[in-house]
């Protein structure tokens, strides 16, 4: 059982090597995000390398690693049997498996689908090839997944593949990927009941994983390793955003609306969360429906449509919980600045791993042409 | 602002509109606001009143007493102008 830290959860350095010194590999999606896994120290043997869309740059750059190479897409695995030739080198590689689990919607626009023969036909390419050096077999069904169940089918047909490699072509599979997906205790809107009393936990994802592939056709002589590539589950619920009261008022309904200092600029995922948010004082037990606005000049900056708050006045603190996936990677900058983030460490000690951002940081790699240095405003 | 003759207010802050059939609470301060505009009083004599009895500032009074007598029109507790004149 190998992890591999999915960089684009959040790909905070201090983050990232958290998840390398417990014995991660970093698995990445982009050259940028390639490039931050050896500027961390991560072997390049160590890097799983995702994604759509891989320049000849990286792909060479990967090969020479001996980087793990998933194989999205044809035109990816005809252009790695010619960088095979060129770098004179046999590239590492896993194909992207797509499939039907049982759950709507499928994702089948990365990789290879499994029932159309797309995958088999992919693997027998770069068997027959003889440039490629098959090492894995790695597929990633979805995200928030709530039912453990499909991860069995994922093996299951994975491990179908295996076998069938391994009958052709007397070649063992060094492991299987089962990718990430698996649901954090956040709330996904139009939830009936809170994620933390619903959602399913990692023993439960273990369970079905384990026991699909213990009972599967594999010879037990050759097990692949699994690789699993977590990053929401590990890190979402270790998050915390703190920010405070702007101003109350009244919607013209009569609803109360409490503006908050952080929008969905700072909480991405509040676009499909529902955020727990809780005041950090002392408060009324007087508690009230309220729509939470971000500070944003924009209609769609709803932190959350409605929940019962006690409240709050001006100046109040308030935090934002499970915050820890994919707002660092995707928040945006947009007519204002973003935070500094802390690391509170096992001693309790407070480390700043990301400053303040200035006008400065934002404005160092505009230019301005010659003639509009100059204005004269009358 | 008046109340509406018709409201009923029990001592718990329950709050009953016969006219429409809708009840609604509200918190102890609440009730003794709403009993006060029963009596008639001004905004100015309420002000004093709260004022005198809890460690509050003008200005969390103006925005609070502001705020309920909004929600009281809004659900048609207070009684409108044309009322008052009738």
């Amino acid at each position: 059982m190998q992890f591999a830290w999915s960089y684009k959860t959040n790909y905070l350095n201090a983050v990232c090597n958290i998840f390398h010194q417990e014995g991660s590999w970093a698995e990445v999606v982009s050259g940028f995000e390639y490039d931050k896994a050896i500027d961390n120290g991560v072997a390049g043997s160590k890097i799983i390398f995702n994604g759509p869309n891989k320049s000849e740059e990286d792909l060479k750059k990967a090969i020479k690693n001996d980087s793990l190479i998933h194989i999205d897409h044809l035109e990816e695995l005809y252009s790695l049997i010619f960088l095979a030739e060129e770098l004179k080198k046999r590239p590492k590689v896993a194909i992207r498996v797509n499939m039907d689990t049982g759950i709507y919607p499928m994702w089948d626009r990365f990789g290879f689908n499994y029932e159309n023969g797309q995958a088999w036909d992919a693997l027998n390419k770069i068997m027959i090839s003889k440039k490629l050096d098959l090492v894995g077999l790695h597929c990633h069904i979805g995200t928030f997944m709530l039912s453990p169940n499909a991860y069995a089918i994922a093996a299951f047909k994975l491990t179908d593949l295996a076998i069938n490699i391994e009958k052709k072509y007397s070649h063992y599979i060094k492991y299987i990927d089962l990718g990430g997906g698996f649901a954090s205790k956040n709330t996904l809107k139009g939830s009936f009941l809170p994620g933390i009393d619903t959602n399913p936990s990692i023993d439960e994802y273990a369970e079905v994983i384990s026991s699909a592939l213990i009972n599967s056709a594999l010879n037990p002589e050759h097990l692949p390793t699994l690789i699993l590539e977590s990053g929401r589950a590990l890190i979402d619920d270790a998050g915390y955003l703190l920010g405070s009261v702007i101003a109350n008022k009244r919607l013209s309904a009569g609803k109360r609306a409490t503006i908050l200092d952080f929008g969905v600029n700072l909480l991405f995922t509040s676009f499909w969360y529902e955020h727990k948010i809780t005041p950090a004082q002392e408060f009324t037990h007087y508690s009230e429906d309220t729509v939470l606005y971000g500070p944003l000049c924009m209609n769609i900056d709803v932190i959350r449509e409605n929940i019962n708050l006690p409240l709050l006045n001006k100046g109040d603190q308030v935090v934002a919980h499970c915050v820890g996936a994919y707002n660092v990677t995707q928040w945006m900058q947009f007519i204002t600045l973003r935070p500094k983030i802390v690391l509170i460490d096992l001693d309790e000690k407070v480390h700043i791993i990301k400053d303040n951002e200035t006008n400065q940081t934002m404005v160092s790699l505009e230019k301005l042409p010659e003639h509009l240095k100059k204005i004269d405003l009358k | 602002m008046k109340i509406k003759k018709n409201i009923a207010i029990s001592d718990s802050g329950f709050i009953f509109n016969p006219s429409t059939g809708e009840s609604f609470t509200v918190n102890p301060i609440g009730v003794e606001i709403i009993t006060l505009l029963k009596e008639d009083k001004v905004k100015e004599d309420i002000k004093k009143q709260i004022l005198d009895k809890y460690q509050t500032e003008d200005i969390v009074f103006e925005k609070d007493y502001y705020d309920f007598v909004g929600m009281l029109n809004h659900y048609h507790l207070a009684e409108t102008n044309e009322e008052e004149e009738s």
